[in-house]
């Protein structure tokens, strides 16, 4: 569904963000991508929809190469590729409801996206998707109103609005709390499954990433170090793509954080049980 | 080096000495160049009118009060006309500064390397030009009214309000724009969603500022023959009516301040 050929960054400054990158995703794989922070990540993602123009190789997503599309194709081409972001990217002054429609943006022409009289159908498809994600009654708010993991429900419903056949996602809980990034990275993971959606999912945490994902991707320094099953993801494979750390002690925290969370779920359950 | 070592322990000063000895000199310096300068600036003085300034300005205060309370009949046309140059001023600069704006702004110019200095070039021409002047280069072009007042307020708050909207456009949070972009919208669209949002507080803010600003200037435009208050000031000037003028000051006071609330209580609004 998308391939990478070697694919290649390399900034104006010098700077090469990715080496020789190749690989395949098949249609509905969720793919979690990790590395140390200037791996990499962040650049490879966005030159997927050609945010950042690659400097060699080739992408292709289905038949279509979408390095050295002109202008006019690349817009068509981003309306298939859904993207999700780390600190929302929501227009702040804009409604909900603004926000999930602007997924359409590819679609309408100017006029009608600028009178805000989007065709029937798209708007249906946007309380459809506040339904799903959980924010039925917000539909109205400005985006500025919400919490953090709303805002990002929010995030999540206005690229599926875009009906894609891929979902770029970066770093979608590094601005969450646990709780509610392991709820955000479980829809995601739901959504994906639901539509048969492809996913890249640029991810700092190691637990969650094995958690949500069906294969994992570790860059260091802007080159594929390991790729395969979370489960595959041990000690050995770690230091390899982050360098030497003690390993078994995150998992145990992780582990506290989660029981945690468990229990702060039993109590309000029982205060709830008991009104 | 500020951080250095006394008898084996770690010290920390603000400064190197030598930047302090920099320092000093250039304060000294500094001095120097003002009692020069003073010298300067005083050595054409007549003293013997400076001595008499109190009693001439007793003198001149008695012969403006008290003011000519019926004289504001005949001011309140002018006034309109003032409050309608600013306005029209003010939407004329409004409509020529936006463009400007964004070709001059970074992150939305067409081109870096020959638009945008066009742009910067128009702001600060717009900008280094006063109001009086521009009214006085209009006056003589299109002659005298309250046309060339208004052209004149529109030019000189293009600079004003295309330099602060440009500075705001630059300043935009680019994720928003990026996410917009990802979707397949268009360049119109990306505006429409992105940036337009983002910058609209600023831009009311920065309208109402300087419709409050033109108020004050379009009510002496009229000095140089631009209509408004201040074609009736120059009448009263010339035949040393005091009280008429002290009547036009009060007229100007009372104008600036409740525009100036106005234009407080939008700015509160809107953010």
């Amino acid at each position: 569904m998308l391939r990478l050929v070697s694919l290649t960054k390399t900034y104006k400054t010098g700077d090469r963000a990715l080496s020789e990158v190749s690989f395949e995703v098949p249609a509905g794989q969720v793919v979690g991508l990790i590395g140390p922070s200037g791996a990499g990540k962040s650049t490879l993602i966005r030159c997927v929809n050609r945010l950042v123009e690659p400097t060699g190789g080739q992408i292709f997503l289905g038949d279509t190469e979408i390095t050295g599309l002109a202008r006019g194709e690349l817009r068509v081409l981003r309306r298939r590729i859904g993207m999700i972001f780390q600190e929302y990217a929501l227009v702040e002054r804009l409604t909900v409801m603004e926000n999930v429609l602007s997924g359409r943006l590819g679609y309408v022409p100017f006029w009608r996206s600028f009178m805000r009289r989007f065709p029937e159908a798209d708007v249906a498809t946007a309380f459809a998707l506040l339904e799903r994600v959980g924010l039925s009654d917000h539909a109205d708010k400005r985006a500025d109103a919400l919490s953090g993991g709303q805002r990002q429900r929010v995030g999540i419903a206005r690229a599926l609005e875009q009906n894609p056949e891929l979902l770029l996602v970066d770093e979608p809980t590094a601005s969450l709390d646990p709780k509610t990034s392991r709820q955000i990275m479980r829809l995601i993971k739901e959504i994906c499954e639901e539509r048969n959606l492809a996913a890249i999912i640029n991810i700092h945490d190691v637990v969650l990433a094995q958690g949500f994902t069906d294969r994992i991707i570790g860059l260091r320094a802007g080159r594929v170090v390991f790729d395969g099953a979370p489960s595959r993801l041990d000690d050995s494979v770690l230091t390899e793509i982050y360098g030497e750390e003690d390993w078994a002690q995150m998992r145990r925290a992780e582990q506290e954080d989660e029981e945690d969370a468990r229990a702060e779920m039993r109590r309000r359950e029982m205060m709830a049980e008991a009104r | 080096m500020p951080v250095g070592k006394i008898a084996g322990q770690p010290v920390w000063q603000h400064r190197t000495p030598r930047a302090r000895l920099a320092l000093w000199a250039g304060w000294l310096g500094l001095v120097a160049l003002f009692v020069y300068c003073w010298q300067v600036m005083t050595e054409t003085t007549i003293w013997a009118f400076v001595h008499d300034a109190p009693a001439q300005a007793v003198d001149i205060g008695s012969r403006m009060l008290p003011p000519r309370w019926g004289y504001i009949e005949k001011l309140l046309l002018p006034l309109w006309d003032t409050l309608n140059m600013a306005t029209l001023g003010t939407l004329l600069g409004v409509i020529l500064a936006v463009p400007v704006a964004f070709l001059a702004a970074r992150n939305t110019t067409p081109s870096v390397m020959l638009l945008r200095p066009i742009a910067l070039f128009i702001i600060v021409s717009s900008r280094s030009i006063n109001s009086l002047i521009w009214a006085l280069l209009l006056v003589a072009i299109i002659g005298p009214g309250l046309l060339a007042g208004i052209v004149a307020i529109g030019l000189r708050s293009i600079g004003f309000i295309g330099k602060l909207l440009y500075e705001a456009i630059e300043e935009i949070d680019v994720s928003q724009v990026e996410a917009v972009t990802a979707t397949g919208a268009s360049r119109g669209q990306i505006m429409d969603y992105a940036i337009v949002p983002q910058i609209l507080p600023a831009f009311c803010g920065i309208t109402v500022f300087r419709w409050d600003i033109n108020i004050r200037e379009s009510a002496i435009l009229g000095l140089v023959g631009a209509g408004g208050l201040g074609l009736q000031l120059q009448a009263s000037l010339n035949v040393l009516a005091w009280p008429q003028v002290t009547m036009i000051f009060l007229v100007i006071l009372g104008t600036v301040v409740v525009s100036e609330w106005v234009s407080a209580k939008v700015r509160q609004a809107i953010t």
